[in-house]
């Protein structure tokens, strides 16, 4: 499955279907991050239940230093 | 105490966490500072390397406020987006508003802030716009609602020190909400000064990353926040044009 992730087309297995998988594949499942999921900035609560499918766009951010 | 909006706080100095070299100085100086409130910027992850280190993994946030800032907006548009995004974290309801309107000087645009803050503010976050330092705007985003304003003492990570302090004496002689006095601090000597002003508090950051010891900077920063205040508090004594001897004038041998 074909996803834009940060800017970038990629690649994830098909057996990836909630916000909260793709996080595991993608060794981000114990990371504070925040997920935009096609436009929509998901709670935390949502990342098991929201489904994802081929062409989707998300934006997966975090804190990082800053003044 | 400094209250900003729900929340209060002993410690009136508030850091950025941005440039430091190290994650272990920056640790440190985070600790001698004694800050409550710390900032962050919210970025991209970088997927190809999910481990990177993240000095927000170290902290205890039991002992620290989360201050994200929306830094690289643009637009009201953009910052709110962030502001969101920010608080999807679960980890905090306070928002530092900045729009950046010039590449060079990175100062914040006024009417974007405007516009953030308003939206923002609707949505219930706790809003701490930076600005320059500017009265009238000052006011205004008071009479909007938010909870401090931060005007600008110069350019983020110019060091040129308070440019204005007769701006920022008036900004500070008519709030209704905490000033804190952002960016363009370089010496302990000009924190304390926007104490002594009046500032209800300092936030600094290249100040503190970006000095030869960030540590003992970051301690020396916490002192001179701390003493600018007891200045202001213990009451300063006029400025005169000529001296007035501190030696009794009478009973001199030398008549």
């Amino acid at each position: 499955m074909e996803l834009m992730i940060n800017g970038k087309s990629r690649s994830v297995s098909p057996d990836v279907r909630t916000i909260e998988q793709l996080l595991q594949s993608l060794q981000l499942g114990e990371k504070r991050v925040i997920v935009e999921w096609n436009q929509q900035i998901l709670q935390k609560e949502e990342h098991g239940t929201t489904m994802i499918e081929s062409g989707d766009t998300l934006e997966i951010v975090h804190f990082v230093g800053g003044g | 105490m400094l209250t900003i909006g729900q929340h209060t706080f002993t410690s009136r100095l508030l850091l950025g966490t941005g440039k430091f070299s190290d994650l272990d100085v920056q640790a440190q100086a985070v600790e001698v500072s004694e800050t409550e409130v710390l900032t962050f910027a919210v970025r991209r992850l970088n997927l190809d390397q999910p481990d990177e280190p993240n000095f927000l993994e170290r902290l205890d946030l039991s002992k620290y406020k989360l201050l994200p800032n929306t830094a690289g907006a643009r637009t009201a548009d953009e910052a709110v987006r962030i502001a969101r995004l920010a608080r999807a974290s679960g980890l905090c309801d306070m928002i530092k508003v900045e729009v950046i309107g010039d590449d060079q000087l990175i100062l914040p645009d006024p009417l974007e802030t405007v516009k953030a803050c308003e939206i923002l503010l609707a949505e219930g976050f706790t809003v701490l716009p930076y600005i320059s330092d500017d009265y009238m705007l000052a006011k205004r985003l008071q009479q909007i609602g938010v909870h401090a304003v931060m005007p600008g003492a110069s350019p983020i990570g110019s060091g040129r020190g308070i440019l204005n302090p007769s701006m920022l004496e008036w900004i500070i002689a008519d709030a209704r909400v905490p000033v804190i006095v952002d960016a363009g601090i370089r010496s302990p000597k000009d924190a304390a000064y926007a104490m002594e002003l009046g500032a209800d508090a300092v936030l600094l950051n290249t100040a503190v990353s970006g000095a030869s010891d960030p540590v003992r900077m970051a301690l020396a920063m916490k002192l001179a926040v701390q003493a600018g205040r007891l200045g202001k508090e213990a009451g300063m004594i006029p400025v005169r044009n000529y001296a007035v001897a501190s030696s009794p004038v009478e009973g001199m041998i030398t008549t």
